[in-house]
């Protein structure tokens, strides 16, 4: 086998050393019951070009974003990714190391940290930000869990725009903390209805811009409205590239802002890894009560500067059942992916990206938008927007999928029962040529005729 | 206040004579060249990706464009280029080196995984595409699955899970959901003193509290104290198995039973499934949950401190309260279930979209690539080599405990007394002879403990020239060399870094300097 | 003046119905460098044997528990900024609050400074 090193020579004089007779003499704490004299009943090993040929058929059973007209997001993006990112994050002392446990052989994983959570921070407008998340639900629900520590409440305002993944992994993973959760409507009427939620006893408002419908909100009102109640603002967001234009969750006022970096570096992967930003205000309670790994700057005995992971006692290894959190490892190999490809656009590249984005979903929101029966829902947005269909979304996305166009995500897969089964989420891109866009328009127009 | 008795220095001395690190003059030392932070080197109008001119059309912004700068700097191409691979040669890495970290499992990890996991069937697929598009996706998932529940002989598996820790997380959720159904509100999950700390932050966010149960002299769980701590109101055990001092638990199928006639659940870390993949089932041990990291047995790359995976495979008992989504195999083919319906009951979602898909593929080409026969091998050969380090240390280093072990062989700091040198000092020592150390200080349950791992991917010489260099380190211990041991690393890219002062006054991202009319006033 | 100690290496000198209450330089040692101390609010009132306040260094987090029952009646926030404080000082200005006693009886239930020398030489 290709990845064994041992031989049979190896082995026979390993276990003379050991001084046992057989392997299985190794193995003699298993009670007997539980041997397994033979294989599980499942296929041999196989060589290297025979896995690539049986999984490249089932890759070839797939439709690739790239391979066809492609307008799907909520919640995830299709951006380009620059070469050097896949190639450096495959360099092997970043992709085969372990979390940076001795510092004095890890400063190429920590200095990058150092810059990931700066990055993070200067994106969000917030203070500071942590090493990451798995992704960005989990942050999210996290954000929660931390709010709940700060302000010692057990209440959570979520908005009904908040991507319906988000909240159910947020209810579920405060499900036996005690925490209160209320929620707006899933409509498309602002940020109704939400402020009328917060009491005295809410902890936290957790509202998305832009939300899942694409639209994009001002949160000055509602963060406001949070603070003078006591809870604190988490603002998410799934698309970063947004913050390229426009405002972010520091200068709207959130407390804590998480969201999904997948957009910059990661790449689709039908659904993870991806990797949860996770910033706060630079206040020493809310750093305490952060979850996650932090790197931080010190000095080495020679008084070089260097870099190592701190604060660390808020973490399950040291403070076990008291811990902020129970994540161990994140999403270090994306969280790296996140820093070089933002390195590579600078703020320069990023205002540019954003802007082709945000002009690439308005030519393809008018385009649509002159297709018979069919209604722009949205009013602000960044590169997403929400239509309303003269019939259900859920066909229309299925029939422009039999046409070689993959058109969107119908509200009704999110929400179902919800009454929202006529609208339709797009997402556009710089990815997404003029050709892509009369591609879709000709084949929205055939399936609502 | 409770007593911490693994005190260790966490501030170096500073060194009088950095000697052979000497400064230059570029603060570069050879090939290990110095390299500034991207927000002192970059340019803040430069970027390294070109980009088409915007059309500069009238904005559907609602008023909110931004009016701040961010501050993000950028970098050419080959000036990232250059910036990322100078950071990554001051890592150490396993494809560097032996990296024997217990517990964590670092073995080699093949690049055909990562070949197959970019293809742009998989890579290039969108989690909210229509099932009609992503057929050869979900397949790969559910044979994955059917992989693991082979593996472990369990019913049932939850895929989404993004790490061990989640995976607990998911696996006690399941314990809670099935004990609520029955009307059975317990308040305790019973956790060994050597377990991960994991285990009581995951039944600790799962609202329960959490009890210790001692190691007996034979590093095992004490199943007389065990059984004394069941009662009406534990909810579960929570047990790692191989455990963390690298034993397997002898009595683990009368702990399966004394926690079943309690009423309880048995939950099994199965951080350690690397020791036994293919030659014991967790299934047959009377196992309810068991969580897999994926980025240990099946060899996904840790990549710096993730991502990982961890599906968690369940006991027909709790299989009703799999979390949402899971993948269903019909007659018209895959379908990705979102939502609960017919007899399940799942007790949410744990995470967004499906699962580490980018994990699920490298895990399964590993797990093709071995095969049945080949895992076996696997835990033979990874046990194999634990053994011969055990037995070739044994009589310079102190083993905690009698063997056998199973993937990792545990020492104390009794071989270090009265030599002025600790487990840390030893540790750092070993970074000057090119090695990674091993896991120090866990499990808490042995004085200056020290976890090595080899895991099946080292060669029999590897092994040997490691050996041969802790033979030599634990020898000049004795001998007195201290200052040695003490001063190190003095070779590696920082020495030792100043611990304590990160966390009293924790600089934790980069700021500009303030203006310099702002300095004068 | 009376020092008293408890078996969990907490140390209060009474100073008439109050008493100040640290931990002592053999559990500071065995921490190593404190880098963090949380204190209770003003007023709290605990039991013996309560958690008190917290104490941290780079790799543990210990909780100081309460030797005595009273109202804690001053903390030191000296601490909050300079926590090598309990290194340094264990015994003086590393202090970390002060208790109204409840009951002076309890006092005789703790060690005194031979006894306590005793149990950590043990």
């Amino acid at each position: 086998m290709r990845y064994l090193p041992l031989t049979p020579d190896d082995r026979a004089a390993m276990l003379a050393a050991i001084g046992v007779r057989s392997i299985d003499d190794l193995f003699e704490d298993v009670p007997a019951a539980a041997r397994l004299k033979d294989t599980v009943d499942l296929p041999d090993h196989m060589t290297e070009l025979e896995v690539e040929r049986a999984l490249s058929k089932l890759a070839g059973k797939n439709v690739p974003a790239g391979s066809v007209p492609f307008f799907v997001g909520a919640g995830a993006y299709r951006h380009h990714i620059p070469s050097t990112v896949d190639h450096l994050i495959q360099r092997s002392e970043f992709l085969t190391a372990y979390t940076p446990y001795q510092p004095e052989i890890s400063q190429g994983t920590l200095q990058t940290l150092f810059e990931f959570q700066t990055q993070v921070a200067m994106l969000t407008g917030m203070g500071v930000a942590n090493a990451s998340m798995y992704d960005g639900s989990t942050a999210c629900a996290e954000a929660v869990l931390m709010a709940a520590r700060v302000t010692r409440r057990k209440k959570a305002v979520l908005a009904g725009s908040l991507h319906p993944h988000y909240a159910a992994v947020a209810r579920t993973t405060a499900k036996y903390q005690d925490i209160e959760f209320a929620a707006s409507k899933p409509d498309l009427d602002g940020l109704s209805g939400l402020k009328e939620l917060i009491d005295g006893e809410t902890a936290c408002v957790v509202v998305q811009t832009p939300d899942v419908f694409g639209r994009l909100h001002d949160l000055g009102e509602i963060a406001a409205a949070a603070h003078e109640k006591g809870a604190l603002l988490i603002a998410v967001f799934t698309e970063p590239v947004a913050f390229g234009l426009v405002k972010n969750p520091g200068e709207m006022g959130a407390d804590i802002a998480v969201g999904e970096g997948q957009s910059i570096g990661v790449g689709l992967n039908f659904g993870g890894p991806y990797v949860g930003l996770f910033a706060c205000k630079d206040d020493r309670a809310f750093i305490r009560n952060m979850p996650g790994r932090l790197a931080g700057e010190t000095v080495d005995a020679d008084g070089r500067r260097g870099y190592v992971l701190t604060l660390s006692t808020r973490e399950q290894h040291i403070r076990r059942e008291k811990a902020t959190s129970n994540i161990c490892t994140n999403s270090g190999l994306c969280a790296l992916a996140f820093t070089i490809h933002m390195t590579l656009l600078g703020e320069a590249g990023l205002t540019r990206l954003a802007r082709l984005n945000h002009e690439a979903a308005c030519a393809l929101q008018d385009r649509l938008a002159g297709v018979p029966g069919v209604k722009p829902a949205t009013g602000a947005f960044f590169n997403e927007f929400t239509l309303r269909l003269p019939k259900p979304a859920a066909g229309v996305v299925d029939a422009l999928a039999a046409r070689g166009v993959l058109g969107g995500v119908p509200a009704s897969r999110l929400y179902p029962g919800a009454g929202l089964d006529d609208l339709l989420i797009v997402a556009a891109t710089e990815t997404n040529t003029e050709a892509d866009m009369a591609a879709f328009e000709t084949a929205l127009r055939e399936v609502l005729r | 206040m409770s007593l911490n008795t693994q005190g260790r220095p966490t501030r170096p001395e500073v060194s009088a004579d950095p000697g052979a690190y000497a400064d230059t003059f570029s603060g570069s030392r050879g090939l290990d060249q110095a390299e500034p932070l991207i927000f002192e080197r970059a340019s803040f109008g430069n970027t390294g990706v070109d980009l088409p001119e915007p059309k500069g059309a009238k904005t559907r912004l609602g008023g909110l464009e931004r009016e701040n700068a961010l501050g993000l700097p950028g970098l050419t191409e080959p000036e990232a280029m250059r910036h990322y691979v100078r950071l990554s040669r001051k890592n150490y890495a396993i494809d560097l080196g032996l990296y024997p970290l217990g517990s964590c499992t670092m073995k080699h990890n093949p690049r055909l995984n990562e070949k197959i996991a970019r293809l742009p069937g998989f890579a290039e697929l969108h989690p909210l595409q229509p099932d009609s598009t992503t057929q050869g996706a979900l397949e790969l998932i559910d044979r994955l699955a059917h992989w693991l529940r082979t593996l472990t002989n369990m019913p049932a598996v939850a895929m989404s899970p993004g790490a061990g820790a989640h995976g607990e997380l998911c696996g006690l959720m399941a314990i809670r959901a099935a004990l609520e159904a029955r009307g059975d509100a317990r308040k305790r999950v019973l956790v060994p003193e050597s377990a991960h700390g994991t285990n009581p932050a995951t039944a600790a966010m799962c609202g329960y509290g959490v009890d210790s149960i001692p190691a007996n002299a034979e590093g095992r769980v004490d199943l007389a104290a065990l059984k004394a701590k069941l009662g009406p109101d534990v909810a579960a055990l929570m047990l790692t198995n191989p455990n963390t001092c690298g034993l397997f638990e002898r009595d683990i199928i009368e702990v399966a039973q004394a926690v079943h006639a309690a009423g309880a659940f048995f939950y099994c870390d199965g951080a350690n499934f690397n020791a036994i993949v293919g030659r014991v089932r967790p299934g047959d041990l009377g196992i309810d949950a068991m969580h897999i990291n994926l980025h240990k047995t099946f060899s996904t790359p840790h990549g710096g401190g993730g991502p990982g995976s961890g599906p968690v495979v369940f006991s027909a008992a709790l299989a009703p309260f799999v979390p949402l989504p899971y993948v269903v195999h019909e007659a018209d083919g895959y379908r990705l279930v979102e939502q609960a319906e017919g007899a399940a009951r799942p007790f949410g979602r744990l995470k967004g979209f499906h699962g580490q898909m980018g994990m699920f593929i490298r895990a399964l080409a590993y797990m093709m690539s071995h095969g049945a026969d080949g895992l076996r091998q696997v835990a033979e050969d990874a046990v194999l080599n634990a053994n011969y380090i055990l037995a070739s240390l044994k009589d310079v280093l102190s083993p905690a405990f009698a063997g056998p072990c199973m993937h990792e062989a545990l020492f104390d700091d009794r071989f270090l007394k009265d030599t002025g040198v600790t487990t840390l000092d030893f540790a750092k020592a070993m970074i000057d002879e090119g090695y990674h150390p091993m896991t120090m200080y866990f499990p808490l349950v042995v004085h200056g403990a020290l976890l090595i791992e080899p895991t099946e991917t080292e060669s029999k010489d590897a092994l040997d020239e490691f050996i041969g260099t802790l033979r030599h380190l634990a020898e000049r211990a004795k001998a007195g060399d201290r200052e040695r041991f003490l001063a190190a690393p003095s070779l590696a890219p920082r020495r030792r870094l100043d611990e304590t002062a990160a966390a009293r006054k924790p600089v934790l991202r980069w700021r500009p300097a303030p203006p310099a009319s702002a300095a004068a006033e | 003046m009376t020092i008293r100690y408890s078996k969990d290496h907490e140390w209060i000198r009474v100073e008439g119905d109050e008493g100040v209450v640290g931990i002592t330089a053999y559990a500071a040692g065995q921490l190593g460098d404190v880098v963090f101390v949380e204190l209770p609010e003003i007023g709290k009132q605990v039991r013996a044997g309560d958690e008190a306040a917290v104490v941290e260094s780079v790799k543990a987090a210990s909780e100081v528990y309460a030797p005595v029952s009273g109202e804690v009646v001053a903390v030191n926030d000296a601490l909050e900024a300079a926590p090598q404080t309990v290194n340094e000082s264990p015994t003086g200005d590393g202090w970390f609050i002060r208790i109204r006693l409840a009951d002076k009886g309890e006092l005789d239930a703790l060690m005194d400074e031979a006894a306590y020398k005793k149990m950590i030489e043990g």
